[in-house]
């Protein structure tokens, strides 16, 4: 429905990314070297004009599988390789965290305050780096422009579209488990105490009119919650307190194992075709096209990532015939859900990695990019 | 006052849109119909009175070629005519309307669209059944379409285009007291929060123009001519429709109200929102001195749970229906 949610999208999948990324590193005590020239690929392509410009086109938000298809090609335009059950789990856990997101946010405007927290932490990441830090700004100030004429109503519109996008994904992460932010079944908590958004009334009052529509009583009625007086408002500018918690990074203080997911009991197998439509390729390949070539010295000082926490752990994942996964780190019910996670997660491995023929005729490129998918 | 019944389940969940459940009652087959948007698909249940048939069909939004993607559906309500029930389904490409049990599409409206991509998202939202013979569609442009529907039959046809509103088409409803008297037909609510109150007929006139805060209105009702109007900060508004004099405002909710409905017979109003709250009032007018009382009267709290549509099954109030989303399932309370 929105044509506006790409931006957005990219900079929250993206941002996530980089959290995670960024706690990787540090976990597997990569070199500071090591671990600042990824990032700055990944921000510097990520944040590139080309990709950017590209990205604020108004368009529709596409399936999972496209944005899965950039998003690692933006993982991979660094020194460092995801296979592909990694990008797996790394998607996962993004999309998650930015469903959180969206899905808490108070008002639908929030969504920009929470892009925002995103970009002032990448920025931060990048800070040695000033041709990066240039990228990030300019950016930034793009946002800004093309978002702060937005209506409330497009707002919640692109939100809307989002929750869409994100429908039935309940996967469980054990930091959100651990903070009581996700239940067990894999929804959202969400409070009915509180402070109300910023410019809402807190609910309770009942005003009533006379014939002329002045004011004659007021009276009061239980809301069945505890709600308080709003916040200050966040700053949506360049630079300011964002005030809402909602986009910083959560994995600074937790331990690796916190990104561990699982899928909720009863999983919904995902209704997308296997069709990308014309539409769809279309974007893909201009997306593409607008990243930097891809690094090609994998020989020299190309490194594997392990977004687990023991080898053993990283082979079972790497081996798409569906060993079992072991996640004594999350609130698991029954042992059955171990044995159907790791055949989901083998299932939806093997898929991605599929070779699969379009049969949309209007593809004559579809080919190439699909084999260029599969590729990576 | 409520109590919870059996849960109805769904094939899939519901979205998060606005005013997500339609309620049809056939009372001579001891059925009700149930209608939610699932991304680009309506889920419809018919479910029978006595609470042990089920039966689920699914309705696709139609795609124009194969060259372009999937086309979300906004919003499917079911509208009442004095000669036939009928089904109505929005989405991005297009107004779908079929038969009242889903099972024939008797008319397809195709949206205009450009050819190449706008800023603003192009759609049809909000779905009013008009007095004899008019169903009117809203699109996001702010023009709402008038078409004329036989008594039976497909040869439904464009009446007229009404081009008041300039923001996007929110929501609609047309006056549910059954009462000969009231002058005002249709009331229409946009993303500005701004109502506009129509006159039906041939040339649908226009009564009252009742403006907005910049804040949207997401559903809104008409009951003995007065505008129930919920809104994005979680107030509700009850205003003189023909004359636009605010009778009353409630701080309702803690988040965006996304349902409204009334139950004509009692003056139940039931309002749903984000915040995961339902609340049931009631609303006493009196004429005499023209004024509207808002009396709260329950709660009901569905947990972790952003709701979408929340209707009442009959003209009292007696039940009503809700749904939430990512739930799937259609959550149903009566009265104890």
């Amino acid at each position: 429905m929105s044509v506006r949610t790409l931006p957005l999208v990219f900079i929250n999948l993206g941002g996530e990314m980089i959290y995670i990324l960024d706690q990787r590193l540090r976990a597997s005590n990569t070199s500071d070297d090591n671990s600042e020239k990824v990032m700055n690929d990944i921000v510097g392509t990520m944040f590139s004009k080309a990709f950017i410009d590209e990205l604020l086109k108004p368009q529709q938000l596409y399936s999972h599988r496209t944005l899965k298809t950039v998003l690692t090609r933006l993982a991979h335009a660094s020194i460092m390789r995801l296979n592909p059950a990694s990008m797996e789990r790394l998607y996962e856990l993004m999309v998650m965290a930015f469903k959180y997101q969206v899905f808490l946010c108070p008002r639908p405007k929030d969504l920009l305050l929470i892009s925002y927290n995103h970009i002032d932490t990448i920025r931060e990441f990048v800070k040695d780096t000033p041709v990066v830090v240039n990228q990030v700004d300019e950016t930034h100030r793009k946002i800004i422009e093309v978002y702060s004429s937005l209506s409330e109503g497009e707002f919640q519109l692109l939100r809307q579209t989002l929750l869409i996008f994100f429908q039935d994904m309940h996967v469980r992460v054990s930091l959100f488990l651990k903070n009581q932010v996700q239940r067990p079944t894999g929804r959202f908590a969400l409070s009915t105490s509180g402070p109300v958004p910023h410019g809402i009334e807190v609910p309770g009052l009942i005003r009533t009119c006379n014939s002329k529509g002045r004011e004659v009583r007021r009276s009061e009625f239980p809301t069945g919650g505890s709600y308080s007086s709003p916040v200050r408002e966040g700053c949506f500018e360049l630079h300011g307190d964002r005030v809402t918690r909602l986009g910083r990074n959560m994995y600074t203080l937790s331990h690796p194992e916190e990104t561990r997911t699982s899928k909720a009991p009863s999983v919904k197998t995902s209704d997308a075709p296997n069709l990308l439509a014309k539409e769809e390729l279309n974007l893909l390949a201009r997306l593409m096209g607008s990243m930097k070539a891809e690094n090609k010295t994998k020989v020299e000082a190309g490194f594997q990532i392990n977004l687990f926490t023991t080898d053993q752990e990283e082979e079972e994942a790497g081996d798409p015939s569906g060993a079992e996964d072991s996640m004594s780190g999350v609130i698991n019910i029954q042992a059955m859900q171990d044995e159907q996670a790791a055949t989901e997660l083998a299932r939806i491995a093997g898929q991605f990695t599929e070779q699969e023929e379009p049969e949309n005729p209007y593809c004559n490129k579809g080919d190439d990019l699909l084999a260029m998918m599969d590729d990576l | 006052m409520y109590h919870k019944e059996k849960s109805i389940q769904t094939k899939n969940s519901a979205s998060a849109l606005y005013n997500n459940l339609g309620v049809l009652r056939i009372a001579p087959r001891r059925l009700t119909y149930f209608a939610v948007v699932h991304a680009n698909v309506v889920n419809m249940v018919s479910a029978s009175w006595d609470g042990l048939d089920y039966s689920h069909r699914q309705l696709q939004s139609k795609e124009p070629n194969v060259a372009t993607s999937t086309s979300l559906v906004t919003q499917a309500a079911f509208c009442v005519l004095p000669s036939r029930d009928l089904l109505v389904v929005t989405s991005q490409k297009g107004i779908q309307i079929y038969e009242s049990d889903g099972s024939i599409m008797v008319y397809w409206h195709a949206l205009e669209t450009p050819d190449t991509p706008t800023d603003k998202a192009v759609f049809a939202r909000g779905i009013s059944a008009v007095w004899e013979s008019y169903i009117c569609v809203g699109v996001s442009s702010g023009s709402i379409l008038v078409f004329d529907v036989p008594s039976k039959g497909s040869n439904i046809t464009l009446s007229e285009v009404l081009e008041e509103h300039t923001e996007s088409i929110t929501d609609m409803a047309s006056e549910c007291s059954g009462s000969q008297e009231c002058i005002a037909d249709l009331v229409s609510a946009d993303d500005g929060g701004n109502l506009c109150v129509w006159k039906s007929g041939e040339e649908f006139q226009l009564l009252n123009k009742i403006h907005g805060f910049d804040m949207s209105c997401s559903s809104v009702k008409l009951w003995k001519g007065t505008v129930v109007a919920g809104y994005g900060t979680g107030q509700i508004r009850l205003y003189e429709a023909v004359t636009g004099i605010l009778h009353a405002e409630v701080n309702a909710h803690a988040r965006w109200i996304y349902s409204l409905d009334i139950a004509p017979f009692s003056g139940l109003l039931l309002s749903a929102a984000e915040d995961s709250l339902v609340r049931v009032w009631h609303l006493n007018l009196t004429p005499e001195s023209n004024s509207v009382e808002v009396a709260h009267l329950h709660n009901e709290c569905v947990t972790d749970t952003q709701i979408c549509g929340a209707k009442f099954c009959d003209s009292d109030g007696y039940a009503f229906a809700v749904t939430g989303y990512d739930l799937s399932e259609i959550i149903r309370y009566t009265q104890s």
